[in-house]
């Protein structure tokens, strides 16, 4: 400092540099490159600032702005009274890093605990190489905060929805499940799975150091949650069907068995139950078996039950009349090779016998009055061999085949069922031609708002009707299921007992179904049952399935308020002599 | 000159000091509408666990089940069921 100061002796205007002579330019051009340079920056800033902004201000905004995501949910499932059959609800799931999460035993011991885990499983699962484990998913909230609260190093957790089944077992093949990052994977989750399915939004916000969000930035995508969708099914209707059936498997020690409740007006869902079935809350050791939705993707020769369809043919091409005599002597029919027996020989009956006491020979001898192709237009006229366009996953279109290739013998067992199959919902959903004036209602998953449905006609009015009245005289007294009856109401229906066909031959195993409607004056329900394989002792359609539909109907129809349209048992009114010469005086 | 100079300066500081203040303010209200918003997703949460609850108690397998063990009760026989018609206490 000093020496410098020392160097400083002279005044500036004295200084020898000045009265040097250089030449003018030399100090125009620096001045020139100096303005040039600051040209130069001037334009960098410019193209910067203004032309070219882009980059430098995500670069700014990436220092404060964050997206965060707004998860959305998967839409609820309900019954048609909107009681909920599947809810997802936020769980947390704990996660570790391992390399960071250092912990004391003690500390191990807090967390297993808070966990509601044991400590070595902990311990366990934190001793690895890897980075990244969970140490338990899908917990409850009150427990994650008991974790958080802990707030050890390298734990942290995570939302994730979890979906609830609260009805369980009962619904199961009904509503389906889904797996990982909710997926459907069966039954309806799967089928409405597009409207089911949320669309997490998100939003760029300004967070401040400690983390707290102090401005929103830009547009915010709203989150879609998804649909709820109102399913057709009862859950009532749906619980007595499902605990009659497991009744009535317990009771016949069948190895399976399905219900299907229809609603004749509208053709909704009622009920869907399927046994065995599982519980889609725990998932674990699923056989394909209790998977299975029998009464949509199994299919199975129908046997008895198919006759009225038969009968229906031959009234609507008016080939018989239902006074018409069919001689059913001896209870045997040679047709080529073949014989067709009855199961009780009988000798000449009316065609609404021949319904009334499940006539194979009977109905074989109307299917030889009939075309072939007429024979299998009706039953694709009436569903067979045609998806039921449910959107439900794994539906099968049975199997009829093509009427040129068929043979007389054919002919004749299809009429009464056999060498056809079908699956349980497009039996009941056939019945919608008899249980209404001859049309065959379109099916619904989802709730039905609007009144009336109306499906394409395939028998005339009269036929439905006089069909109808054959298969109310099937279950009363002479007929085939009289334990189908239901004091109160008027039941119409038919019993099926089929064998089981194994490697292509006949076993001595059998599919028992019933389908029926009820009540006959006005009809509001179909019910179809299938018991497959019983094996205590009784197999026929009348004895296994047709209490199962007696139960199941009965209380729907009193589930659903509908008015009883046959006088109950005349005894069971108490009434004074008075009453009664009231009511015969009104009479 | 100098006076509204002096004007003009205490005016500009007076709206800057507006705007800190109405930057705050906005701010706070926005914390809180936040806080607002995180409730009503907790409370939807928690509506759709009641929901949850509400049909597991509900349950028809349950109501059955108490009715039949606990409250002894059965379906009536069907000799002892009158049906209301508009045509009074008798079947049709």
């Amino acid at each position: 400092m000093m020496h410098f100061k020392a160097k400083v002796g002279h005044k500036f205007a004295e200084s020898p540099l000045l009265q040097l002579r250089l030449p003018p330019w030399r100090s125009r051009l620096v001045g020139l490159l100096i303005l040039a340079s600051f040209g130069v920056l001037i334009g960098r800033a410019f193209y910067l600032q203004v032309l070219n902004n882009d980059f430098l201000q995500e670069k700014g905004e990436s220092r404060y702005r964050r997206d965060i995501e707004i998860s959305a949910s998967r839409g609820r499932i309900a019954d048609r009274h909107g009681d909920v059959l599947a809810i997802s609800t936020p769980m947390k799931s704990v996660w570790a890093v391992p390399p960071v999460a250092r912990l004391t035993s003690e500390q191990i011991g807090q967390l297993a605990s808070a966990l509601e885990m044991d400590a070595r499983q902990v311990a366990q699962k934190l001793n690895t190489d890897k980075t990244f484990v969970f140490l338990r998913r899908q917990i409850p909230p009150a427990l994650a905060e008991r974790v958080a609260a802990l707030k050890l190093p390298g734990i942290g957790q995570d939302k994730e929805y979890r979906r609830f089944y609260p009805t369980g077992e009962m619904t199961a093949h009904m509503v389906g499940f889904t797996g990982v990052d909710d997926k459907g994977l069966e039954g309806v989750e799967l089928a409405f799975h597009g409207q089911l399915l949320g669309h997490p939004g998100s939003r760029s916000v300004i967070k401040d150091r400690r983390g707290q969000i102090v401005e929103d930035v830009g547009s915010i995508k709203l989150p879609e949650d998804g649909k709820e969708i109102r399913l057709a099914l009862d859950s009532k209707i749906q619980y007595l069907a499902y605990s009659h059936l497991k009744q009535a498997i317990s009771d016949h020690k069948a190895t399976a068995g399905g219900v299907v409740v229809l609603d004749v007006r509208t053709g909704e869902i009622l009920a869907l139950a399927n046994l065995p079935t599982y519980n889609p809350n725990n998932r674990e050791a699923l056989s394909g078996a209790q998977l299975r939705n029998r009464a949509v993707t199994d299919t199975f020769e129908p046997g008895s039950t198919l006759k009225p369809f038969t009968i229906a043919l031959g009234l609507d091409s008016g080939k018989v009349r239902s006074d018409t005599i069919i001689n059913c002597a001896p209870g045997r029919l040679t047709i080529g090779r073949a014989t067709i027996s009855d199961a009780h020989p009988h000798g000449a009956l009316t065609v609404a016998q021949v319904i009334q006491k499940s006539s194979n020979v009977g109905s074989a001898k109307i299917a030889g009055m009939l075309p072939s192709q007429t024979m299998w237009q009706m039953f694709d006229d009436v569903g067979f061999g045609q998806l039921p366009q449910l959107g439900f996953p794994g539906e099968v279109t049975g199997r009829v085949r093509p009427w040129k290739s068929w043979r007389p013998i054919e002919q004749a067992t299809m009429a009464y069922g056999h060498g056809i199959s079908v699956s349980l919902i497009q039996l009941a959903r056939a019945y919608s031609v008899f249980a209404r004036d001859g049309d065959l209602v379109p099916l619904s998953l989802t709730r039905v708002d609007s009144a009336l449905a109306t499906g394409a006609t395939v028998f005339s009015p009269k036929t439905a009707r006089e069909v109808r009245a054959m298969l109310e005289m099937a279950v009363q007294p002479g007929g085939t299921a009289p334990k189908a009856q239901i004091p109160g109401y008027r039941v119409a229906g038919k019993t099926g007992t089929a064998h089981k066909l194994q490697g292509g031959r006949y076993a001595n195993k059998y599919v028992s179904s019933f389908v029926g409607f009820a009540p006959v004056s006005d009809p509001r329900l179909i019910v179809a049952v299938m018991i497959d394989e019983p094996s205590a002792g009784q197999h026929y359609g009348g004895a296994v399935a047709a209490p199962v539909f007696a139960a199941v109907m009965s209380s729907s129809l009193r589930t659903i308020g509908v008015a009883p349209d046959a006088p109950l048992v005349v005894a069971q009114t108490p009434q004074t002599p008075k009453a009664l010469l009231a009511a015969k005086a009104r009479l | 000159m100098v006076r509204l100079n002096v004007f003009l300066l205490l005016a500009l500081v007076l709206c800057s000091l507006g705007v800190v203040t109405s930057q705050h303010k906005a701010r706070k209200l926005f914390q809180a509408l936040e806080v607002e918003q995180e409730r009503a997703r907790q409370l939807e949460v928690e509506f759709g666990q009641l929901q949850l609850e509400l049909s597991t108690w509900g349950a028809a397998p349950r109501i059955e089940k108490i009715a039949r063990e606990k409250l002894k009760m059965s379906p009536p026989e069907a000799a002892r069921v009158i049906a209301a018609t508009p045509s009074g206490g008798r079947s049709q």
